[in-house]
């Protein structure tokens, strides 16, 4: 109880509250405008927030994190265009809401589901903490080492159907994360004589560009959309009421929504994929999801919005970022010299909890904003696109040269926007990058630690925790590696005029076919026909 | 619909065959430069401390990554489309361009000015071209600068021009605009 009063304590500030309102508030209206997104506004914001406090600075990215969710559902339900990534579920069982005229009740629950996920999340981390604070202590850098390699492994395994590409994008990331002057030996890694390589590539110019100058980039050379608001009936207060009649897909899409966002690497795309195909085999009605199903939209948005405050685990007791939003975060508190990891939780546990009680009373504040400002939020999705690539230029600049004022810093922000352009045009995941930058560097550093104090190789895994994660990574790969051996085709490879001529051959012999058999049928029942005639 | 389906996330086809192979030539490129761009030092106390262990391991997970993404491409010749998506990535330049002469004339002409100048111009460029676009374009200029440096101070160094202000206005110019 004392931790809960001194963590009140830390929050109680003005400009603590005053961030987590703007954060609540910007948010959520970042989250309505399709192609924003909380990566783009929190990778702007970012320099903004090395003046504040750690406190500050962290309430205000995680408001816009927590609550562009909120947003984000809004365009996906009204006009079938997500908000934020994450909301593409959403349109799903949401716009088939909308078309029938439950626009306001399909928005009436996406929010309280992700009220319920919200608030599910943080009580559930809030009852963790001390069990955290408990098990931190005992990684020590192999642990790190083993945790941040399962993360990498787990952000490849993740990009299913492009394991093999994002593998080769988190090398990218770790590669680039050792460009510079290294700091063991001195030497210069891959600096090619170059003076302004020797610092090495900065995490934040690099998120920039591939998250925010690649988005802006990506706006201005897209068209503008038309986009006609439907009409729709109802209260916006009944989902709470119809909530209350799936209690059970609701607490299983939070917890799915807990446990996914706490494993680094993973997110909330396959924890609210994991909960909608839960609640669809649980559902008395599974053929209804996809055509505007209540229990659907109410596992996918209660999943992805338990994730934001589970991620800040990983985070905050380790010090491993499980995705490209929390590893942004970590440069927070590395410009505060605040360390994330098992020693936060052993001597600052008071600021653990006031993060997570800053996001129980963002859930209340959106979900209070939401209520009486959907109306209006509605006409964001309005702003042309090229228009917003315009703003979102602009603002990449501050986000930049607020840095270090360094124009090379802006050279290399475009060029990574570039690639963060084509990364996208092709599908590709940007993610990995990131990451591999992060966990990367940390790898880096805690192995070169933990080797220093074990003889033999199997030193490294001689304690529980390191055994554990051991395994837990050899299982991963292995089920992978098992996987996609039992799912291999050889890869058809023929042109398509041939796979064409093919394909015709093939259903002719098998009409020709068809056709014969029905002729000897024929022949046959005429000659039977002509027997019993006879 | 199975779960393993909703996880799945098609790559697009044109164009990747042109960017897989550059991914290769750039990875194959920087592994035969490994030799001279980091070294391997008699001094590390054990193989985590070697400057070139985590480059290496990078580059080999690009080279193995590219590779067999290569290896399971539908096809693995371009063709005319992936030159039009290849063109169509140098289409984000020109913007480029406008970034870079923004960047360059911030410190000598001023946050406020140049933002106000680059907003509208690129407004007028991406044919938004009412006075009220252009105008919606300004004042998004004017409430950038006054939240960012007027409001949260973030360090945006005052302009080489506002040293020929008058002293009255010159440390307000410097520090807000």
């Amino acid at each position: 109880m004392d931790l809960i009063f001194s963590a009140i304590d830390v929050l109680a500030r003005w400009d603590v509250m005053l961030a987590l309102l703007v954060g609540a508030v910007g948010g959520v209206a970042i989250g309505a405008i399709p192609g924003v997104g909380p990566a783009v506004a929190i990778a702007i914001l970012l320099p903004a927030t090395f003046s504040m406090d750690p406190i500050v600075g962290l309430t205000l990215l995680l408001g816009i994190y927590g609550s562009s969710m909120y947003g984000g559902s809004i365009p996906a339900i009204l006009i079938n265009t997500p908000g934020t990534a994450v909301n593409a579920l959403t349109t799903y069982d949401g716009f088939p809401m909308t078309l029938r005229g439950e626009g306001r009740r399909a928005l009436s629950l996406a929010y309280s589901a992700s009220f319920l996920g919200g608030l599910f999340s943080v009580i559930c981390l809030i009852f963790l903490s001390p069990v955290l604070a408990k098990i931190a202590p005992m990684f020590g850098s192999r642990e790190i080492f083993l945790a941040a390699l399962l993360g990498l492994v787990l952000v490849v395994v993740a990009h299913k159907g492009q394991m093999a590409i994002a593998a080769a994008l988190a090398g990218f990331g770790i590669l680039i994360g050792t460009v510079g002057l290294e700091p063991a030996a001195y030497t210069r890694r891959f600096t090619f004589g170059q003076s302004w390589l020797a610092g090495g590539l900065d995490l934040i110019v690099v998120v920039l560009g591939l998250f925010a100058l690649s988005q802006a980039f990506l706006l201005l050379t897209m068209d503008d959309e038309k986009i006609r608001l439907p009409r729709s009936r109802g209260s916006l207060f009944q989902g709470f009421r119809e909530l209350a009649r799936h209690p059970r897909v609701a607490a299983i899409s939070a917890s799915f929504g807990v446990v996914m966002g706490m494993v680094p690497g993973v997110g909330e795309f396959t924890a609210q994929f994991m909960s909608y195909t839960s609640a669809r085999k649980l559902s008395k009605n599974p053929k209804a999801f996809g055509h505007g199903s209540s229990e659907g939209l109410i596992a996918s948005e209660a999943a992805n919005n338990a994730v934001p405050a589970a991620a800040m685990i990983p985070l905050l007791a380790l010090g491993i970022p499980g995705e490209a939003l929390t590893a942004m975060m970590l440069s927070v508190f590395y410009v505060h010299n605040v360390v994330p990891g098992p020693g936060l939780f052993q001597n600052d546990m008071d600021f653990v909890v006031a993060l997570y009680i800053a996001l129980l009373v963002l859930n209340v504040i959106v979900v209070g904003f939401l209520l009486v400002s959907t109306g209006w939020l509605v006409h964001l999705a309005r702003i042309p696109n090229r228009f917003l690539g315009m703003c979102i230029l602009l603002l990449s600049f501050v986000g930049v040269y607020s840095i270090r004022n360094s124009t090379m810093d802006c050279i290399i922000a475009a060029v990574f926007g570039l690639l963060g352009f084509v990364l996208k045009r092709l599908n590709m995941p940007i993610v990995p990058i990131i990451l591999g930058m992060v966990l990367g560097g940390i790898m880096e550093v805690k192995l070169r630690a933990s080797l220093a104090r074990v003889k033999t190789p199997l030193d490294f895994i001689d304690r529980p925790i390191a055994f554990l994660l051991f395994c837990v990574i050899l299982i991963i790969l292995g089920s992978t590696i098992w996987r996609v051996w039992r799912e291999w085709r050889p890869v058809d490879r023929r042109s398509m005029q041939k796979k064409a001529s093919n394909t015709f051959a093939k259903r002719i012999s098998g009409r020709s076919h068809r056709h014969f058999e029905n002729r000897k049928k024929q022949q046959r029942r005429r000659r039977f026909y002509d027997h019993v005639g006879s | 619909m199975d779960n393993s389906e909703l996880l799945q996330v098609k790559t697009k086809s044109s164009g990747q065959v042109v960017f897989v192979v550059a991914g290769l030539i750039v990875t194959l490129v920087l592994l035969s430069q490994i030799g001279n761009q980091t070294e391997w030092t008699d001094k590390a106390r054990n193989i985590g401390s070697q400057p070139r262990l985590w480059p290496a391991i990078a580059l080999i997970t690009m080279l193995a990554g590219f590779a067999i993404h290569y290896r399971l491409m539908r096809r693995r010749k371009p063709n005319a489309l992936d030159w039009v998506e290849a063109r169509r990535w140098a289409e984000p330049l020109e913007y480029l361009l406008w970034f870079l002469v923004y960047v360059a004339a911030v410190p000598r002409l001023g946050f406020m000015p140049m933002s106000i100048v680059f907003a509208c111009a690129l407004t007028y460029r991406l044919g938004y071209r009412t006075r009220l676009a252009v105008g919606i374009a300004a004042l998004f200029a004017i409430a950038m600068v006054v939240l960012f440096k007027g409001m949260l101070g973030v360090s945006i160094p005052g302009a080489q021009v506002y040293e020929f202000l008058p002293d009255s206005i010159r440390t307000f110019f410097l520090v807000y605009l």
